[in-house]
């Protein structure tokens, strides 16, 4: 490529119409427009959630439940905690089935039933949250009469597992086939070869994946709004309805208190750092991998 | 994507001897193959389970819930049209607003030699897709939708709002006023456009959605063989006529299915619409005004039906919607890029069509 455009710049300069000069140069031009348009965005969202943000950040707001609506102080435990017992279940169930579909594809899966699930994980990507939330909310949350995080986790569960299932697959392709005719070769059962080399070779990539799954699970508001509900005090029993950081962020945003206000730019803070953090992490070991592949 | 091995395909499986029986790779296998197809099962049990709660609103209103505008607990009557409504337009908005960037920025991204600058680019816009839907509705209800009332709207409704036919989408009411200053009288028209409404909501899915659309449709530009473009310059394109002749044609169905895609995430987002739209199920030909999706009325009303079983049904229904259209629109997008891909190699078809899913998943 870089080649054909050297041979085509001089030919350009002495040839070339200034019409179609003009044209090629007004299409860079909103070319570049474009690229500058999508990332303003990220840049402005980020630049007001530092500056409204870190004015909320204090240690009461990390160790103390709410205080009634214009009193000072008070925070959010109960959120940070509701979130971690939420999302760590979600984790928990959603990993180990993520990486056995993956394994299924990638390792024994032939013919239709194989391409079925690599086509529904696909699809599945795209469930919109709020239907996995009214799904769980249908199934758990009204036939056992109450919200909570165990029903929580299992909506955040039904976007994770196709998530994990899909990204883990493709990096369990990319594990060179030496790894696995050498196991065999050396007699190993394949269930053998696959836990003990496959999956360890691939171990950063499956981590990866993960992390871009829980990324995706902390940041998730409407299914864990439909199925844990929220709650303002410290809840740790997964049966009883439990608070998360983004429920805290959508009630506030709606309140008429300033203060609340605040504690939402707060909780909204922590959130994006701890996701972009994740995100972050994600592509450069991702990048890594693959130069070390490749 | 180049270094998929042959591990599963190709009838080259590993060349193994008839070996002894063994329990472990029977359970191994099975437990996987158990799990892989519960994946099946999950989109048969989300698909049944909201059809069959859903039904009963289905069959008491029928075709009613479609096409009715009145949403009320009390009255027990429940028709879905206004949310129908501004789930369409708000994501008719986001597509028509991100797709062109989003092609720009693939283009820009694959086709131009940017430079140091690629990198950075493609990274921020994949953040984008990272951020939460909470942290847009946050941003967008006290930074974007003030910004937008106070100069946008009133910019689009005294610029565009005037053009004859066109103009009907940006009308507001407005407030005259009479100020005397000096003796002399002054009337200002000031629109109405504070609170949430269409046209911000889309505005910001448009943003949320930049990011998969790009993915996809790089993904797509990517697989447009190199010699088309080459023997393009050689004849003496410029880079502009190369990509309009060469790249886009190639490339136009599998962008097709990017849109498809981003349109299926527009229609299912729901937090961040839901604080800014404006939560009013009425129907009206102006973007400015408010109005009221199907995600935020599933998410605003499901406590008090948590409770009464018709109410419940009818948001149960509308799920089911949802989820049909967004199935649908993945599926024809998925099938569509993989046809881009097919296309070009048509020997490895379908293995050209798994998407990068580190990508997508965002």
């Amino acid at each position: 490529m870089i080649a054909a455009g050297a041979m085509a710049r001089p030919l350009s300069r002495t040839r070339v119409s200034a019409v179609r000069r003009a044209k090629n140069r007004a299409f860079t031009a909103a070319l570049w427009a474009c690229g500058f348009l999508a990332v303003l965005p990220l840049v402005f969202i980020a630049a007001y959630v530092i500056a409204r943000g870190v004015t909320a950040l204090n240690l009461s707001f990390f160790t103390q439940t709410p205080q009634p609506p214009g009193l000072p102080g008070g925070g959010i435990e109960q959120s940070f905690i509701g979130t971690g017992i939420i999302v760590g279940m979600a984790t928990l169930l959603s990993v180990p089935i993520g990486i056995l579909t993956a394994v299924y594809l990638s390792e024994y899966g032939r013919g239709r039933l194989a391409a079925t699930v690599r086509f529904v994980a696909e699809v599945l990507l795209s469930t919109p949250s709020i239907v996995a939330g009214a799904f769980i909310w249908s199934l758990v949350v009204v036939t056992l009469g109450h919200f909570s995080a165990i029903a929580g986790s299992l909506a955040l569960t039904v976007l994770m597992w196709p998530i994990i299932a899909r990204a883990t697959e493709e990096i369990l392709r990319l594990v060179p086939q030496e790894v696995r005719e050498g196991g065999l070769a050396l007699g190993l059962p394949r269930w053998k070869v696959i836990l003990r080399l496959v999956v360890p070779t691939a171990g950063a990539g499956i981590f990866t994946a993960v992390m871009l799954a829980v990324a995706r699970g902390l940041g998730e508001t409407a299914p864990i709004l439909l199925t844990a509900l929220g709650n303002d005090f410290v809840n740790t029993n997964p049966g009883q309805p439990t608070d998360a950081v983004t429920l805290r962020i959508y009630n506030y945003a709606q309140s008429a208190f300033p203060g609340l206000h605040t504690i939402a730019w707060g909780g909204a803070i922590t959130l994006l750092a701890a996701v972009l953090l994740l995100s972050i992490t994600a592509r450069v070991l991702s990048s890594r991998q693959q130069s070390r592949v490749g | 994507m180049a270094a998929v091995g042959p591990n599963t395909r190709g009838g080259e499986a590993p060349p193994v001897r008839r070996r002894r029986f063994r329990p472990g790779d029977l359970v191994f296998r099975g437990s996987s193959g158990v799990v892989a197809v519960g994946l099946l099962v999950l989109l048969a049990l989300i698909v049944w389970n909201l059809s069959a709660n859903g039904s009963r609103a289905f069959s008491r209103f029928g075709f009613g819930f479609i096409t009715g505008r009145e949403w009320n607990a009390l009255t027990n009557h429940f028709g879905a049209l206004p949310y129908i409504f501004g789930t369409l337009v708000t994501s008719t908005i986001a597509i028509a607003l991100a797709v062109p960037i989003s092609v720009g920025l693939a283009l820009l991204v694959n086709e131009i030699q940017v430079g140091w600058v690629r990198n950075p680019l493609t990274v921020l816009v994949d953040l984008l897709a990272a951020i939460p839907s909470v942290v847009y509705g946050l941003w967008g209800l006290f930074i974007m939708a003030p910004i937008f009332d106070k100069h946008v709207e009133p910019f689009l409704y005294r610029t565009v709002g005037k053009i004859p036919g066109l103009g009907v989408l940006f009308h507001v009411p407005v407030v005259t006023s009479t100020v005397v200053v000096a003796g002399v009288r002054h009337t200002q028209v000031v629109p109405q456009t504070a609170g949430g409404d269409l046209f911000t909501a889309g505005v910001i899915l448009a943003i949320m959605v930049l990011p998969i659309v790009t993915a996809v449709t790089r993904e797509v530009i990517a697989v447009v063989p190199r010699d088309l473009r080459e023997a393009a310059l050689g004849l003496g394109a410029t880079r502009y006529e190369a990509i309009r002749m060469s790249v886009l044609p190639y490339a136009r169905s599998g962008i097709v299915g990017a849109v498809m895609l981003g349109l299926g995430r527009a229609l299912g987002e729901t937090i961040a619409v839901a604080l800014l739209v404006g939560n009013d199920a009425s129907i009206h030909a102006s973007l400015l005004k408010a109005g009221y999706t199907i995600p935020a009325i599933i998410a605003n009303n499901f406590r008090e039906a948590s409770n009464v079983g018709l109410e419940r049904s009818a948001l149960l229904a509308l799920a089911v919607l949802l989820m049909g259209i967004a199935l649908i629109l993945a599926a024809l997008s998925r099938l569509l890029v993989r046809r881009t891909a097919g296309l070009i190699e048509r020997k490895d078809a379908s293995e050209a069509g798994s998407a990068p899913a580190l990508q997508v998943s965002g």
